[in-house]
């Protein structure tokens, strides 16, 4: 097989790369839309789709899928329904732009790494091992911009409008400090490969305890950087809490509106697709991508107590690793499923403030943190560099509070938000006639 | 395989290809969204383009920046004007255009005379595997070209503040 | 030809022609019956009043340009971040100063931005003289929309 593989033109090797992550993404989408229902209805006390799917044989014996089938039911029934298309719109433009929403959601796991780098996992996956791979996932996850806004702009809706201009808004802002985030982690192991950001979590734990692996989300710098990473992904993918371009007490539905049969499914699955890979993104950067349990089996071989036990377990991992990392993806829909469940919606003000008035900062502050632990670390030693890193967290902390309650203080502010209420209409004077 | 062309040069022409078509389309179109849109479409292959160069980082920083950002704001401008739709430019029968192609074919000339013909004189086509790195641009851009990264800033810094003043000045 | 970024490439096709087949499927299948009521843009069942293509607020073109210089500035640094934890000490250092002081002039930036209230979607903070609340013109208890209204009068 490895050598089958190694024989083929390298356009050929890519293609088959692409189509055993494309393919596996399209088949799964359904099921998350299942796994979104139906643990949507038991944390609601509902029960959710669970009778379609239930094939009964000649003999009279049924086989239960548990409603499996429904969200593909749900997709061929939307394949022929009728796509009501309104006819004050930019034509050309309405119809390319549930195809744009959907592309950065395919084209965003092109460096994900799905298993180990050796063997032949190394030559399936990641689809390109490129020495950008935290930028290239950046780049596409802005483009997820484009089929929001002519999504609203091409819909001639002033609901559409409203939402593309809120959800376009969002998205950039919460860009920003996604991207600082990424930075901390980045600066941490010194490259933009996601698979040597992969190795450096695999080493010792704290650079102390050699047989537990250093997953960023272990470290301080990481845990926080993991924390605003996380918020922003849920915000890239306009979900509850963030899900304002499509507050449906508000705009209706937002920037899809006007969308009908399967192009407001692209717009969909454009949506849990992007969850599915942004999930296995965070896993990748922060909780050891493919490794189930992060502790160092190779170490742990050499052994006298543990050894073969480390031996099964380090092969069992290298063969179950892409079960690993789906299995980390599934934790993360969960979690966004939860959110789903548990969070109400922002208001839009607080929505921007918390972006570029609380994650950006935060961001910003951790990345100087990690710039003078490691140049601490370098220069001196291993404990300076985390003193003086924990001295820089409440130092910068400090000088950050205090500006912002500075900047809160001001008094104009307080007094304009207090006695914000409107007078009620006096009753002599009529807009209409003027009287 | 006996082709007459590499895939190499069937993929950059491919690219570059895509790429000219929407740059056409940029001026050709009528509807400034789609003109836009073009543009994004172009910048994206453009990207490509550096890739198969060995820029990769300026590759990814045209995404990046250019379809990422700059090009939401051009939509957003394009949006706030009020331009699309039903609005379709109509150009009065002046000397407008014979100016503009005068114009169009001199920067052409100056372009050609400026970067083809030096460009003729390379013989080799693109940079070494590891040039456009993001390793080797940092070591360079922290070593020679120190002075220019903090002026960006500054530059930035000038650029914050004066947007600030532009929109915010009344609202 | 950087055969490393081949993969992306095929990757890019094979994307957008999965969702250019949705799309046109959809178009393909479905069956058209077109009423005029069906038309129309839906506004809750209200007729639709005028384009819908109004204009908007200036504050989402401030939030992109402000992205746009922020993004510029963390794309400054990636090419940075990937050398400085294994480069010798001397660069190490004296690159990390220049990024400090790169950092400075940021956190400048962010602060004027958070300072003037730039990305306040509150009305009622602005850097706009009229609305603010010592002006004497305007009583405490006035909506801002009238505290607009009531400025341009007053400068009419």
């Amino acid at each position: 097989m490895q050598e089958w593989l190694e024989g083929l033109h390298p356009a050929i090797l890519a293609l088959i790369k692409v189509l055993l992550f494309v393919v596996p993404l399209l088949m799964l989408v359904p099921g998350l839309i299942w796994w979104e229902r139906r643990l949507l209805s038991w944390m609601q006390d509902r029960i959710g789709p669970n009778r379609t799917g239930t094939i009964t044989l000649k003999s009279g014996k049924k086989i239960k899928l548990f409603g499996l089938l429904q969200p593909i039911a749900d997709g061929i029934k939307l394949f022929f329904k009728e796509d009501v298309t309104p006819n004050s719109i930019d034509r050309l433009i309405y119809f390319l732009a549930p195809a744009i929403a959907l592309f950065p959601a395919f084209a965003l796991g092109g460096t994900v790494p799905l298993g180990p780098s050796y063997g032949i996992y190394g030559l399936l996956t990641p689809i390109a091992n490129v020495d950008i791979g935290v930028l290239y996932f950046l780049a596409i996850s802005s483009l997820g911009v484009y089929g929001v806004v002519l999504g609203g702009y091409a819909s001639n809706n002033k609901y559409s409008l409203m939402g593309g201009l809120r959800g376009s808004a969002q998205l950039i802002s919460y860009e920003l400090a996604m991207g600082v985030s990424l930075a901390c982690i980045v600066m941490a192991s010194g490259s933009l490969r996601l698979t040597d950001i992969l190795k450096t979590q695999e080493q010792a734990l704290w650079g102390a305890v050699p047989w537990l692996q250093n997953w960023f989300i272990f470290t301080p710098f990481g845990l926080l950087s993991a924390v605003i990473f996380g918020i922003c992904m849920v915000a890239e993918t306009n979900r509850v809490p963030f899900d304002l371009p499509e507050a449906e007490n508000e705009i209706i539905a937002g920037y899809h509106t006007e969308y009908s049969s399967m192009k407001f499914a692209v717009y969909f699955m454009g949506e849990y697709a992007a969850m599915f890979v942004f999930s296995g993104i965070f896993a990748t950067v922060f909780v050891g991508g493919y490794n189930l349990l992060p502790i160092n089996w190779e170490y742990l071989m050499d052994s006298q107590w543990v050894g073969q036990f480390a031996t099964l377990m380090h092969n069992l991992q290298y063969w179950l690793a892409p079960l690993v990392f789906l299995f980390k993806c599934a934790v993360g829909i969960t979690f966004y499923i939860w959110f789903r469940a548990t969070l109400p919606r922002l208001r839009y003000d607080q929505l921007m403030s918390l972006g570029w008035k609380n994650l950006l900062p935060t961001a910003v502050l951790n990345f100087i943190v990690v710039a003078i632990w490691i140049l601490v670390t370098k220069i001196h030693s291993t404990l300076m560099g985390i003193v003086a890193g924990a001295l820089a967290y409440v130092l910068l902390y400090f000088l950050f509070k205090s500006f912002l309650g500075a900047t809160r203080d001001k008094p104009i502010l307080q007094k304009r938000t207090l006695d914000y209420m409107p007078e009620p209409p006096k009753p002599q004077s009529n807009p209409v006639t003027g009287a | 395989m006996n082709l007459p062309v590499t895939g190499e040069q069937l993929t950059f022409m491919a690219l570059a290809g895509i790429a000219a078509l929407m740059a056409v389309g940029v001026v050709v179109l009528n509807n400034p969204v789609r003109s836009a849109m073009c543009l994004v479409v172009n910048f994206f292959f453009l990207a490509f383009i550096y890739f198969t160069l060995n820029a990769q980082l300026l590759g990814i920083s045209q995404i990046l920046v250019y379809t990422g950002a700059i090009m939401v704001l051009f939509l957003f401008v394009v949006m706030l004007l009020n331009l699309g739709g039903k609005q379709i430019f109509k150009e009065r029968r002046d000397f407008k255009p014979i100016l503009g192609m005068v114009v169009g074919v001199s920067l052409f000339g100056m372009i050609s005379s400026q970067l083809i013909l030096p460009m003729l004189k390379v013989d080799q086509i693109r940079a070494d595997n590891a040039y456009g790195a993001p390793q080797s641009i940092g070591k360079t851009l922290f070593t020679n070209y120190v002075w220019p990264f903090e002026i960006a800033s500054v530059l930035l810094l000038v650029g914050i503040v004066g947007s600030i003043l532009l929109a915010k000045r009344r609202v | 030809m950087n055969s490393d970024f081949t993969p992306i490439l095929v990757l890019v096709g094979v994307a957008a022609t999965v969702c250019a087949a949705m799309v046109t499927l959809s178009w393909v299948l479905g069956p058209k019956k077109v009423t005029p009521y069906k038309q129309a843009p839906y506004e809750c069942g209200v007729a639709p009043l005028g384009d819908a293509r109004e204009r908007f607020p200036i504050k989402f073109y401030l939030v992109a340009m402000l992205f746009i210089l922020f993004d510029i500035e963390v794309v400054f640094l990636w090419s940075w971040l990937t050398v400085f934890k294994n480069a010798p000490v001397d660069y190490q250092v004296f690159s990390f100063w220049a990024v400090m002081i790169y950092m400075v002039l940021w956190v400048i930036g962010d602060a004027y931005v958070l300072r003037v209230n730039a990305i306040d979607w509150d009305e009622a903070t602005s850097l706009a003289p009229e609305k603010l609340v010592d002006s004497p013109a305007i009583s405490l208890t006035q909506a801002p929309r009238d505290a607009q209204k009531l400025a341009s009068e007053s400068n009419s």
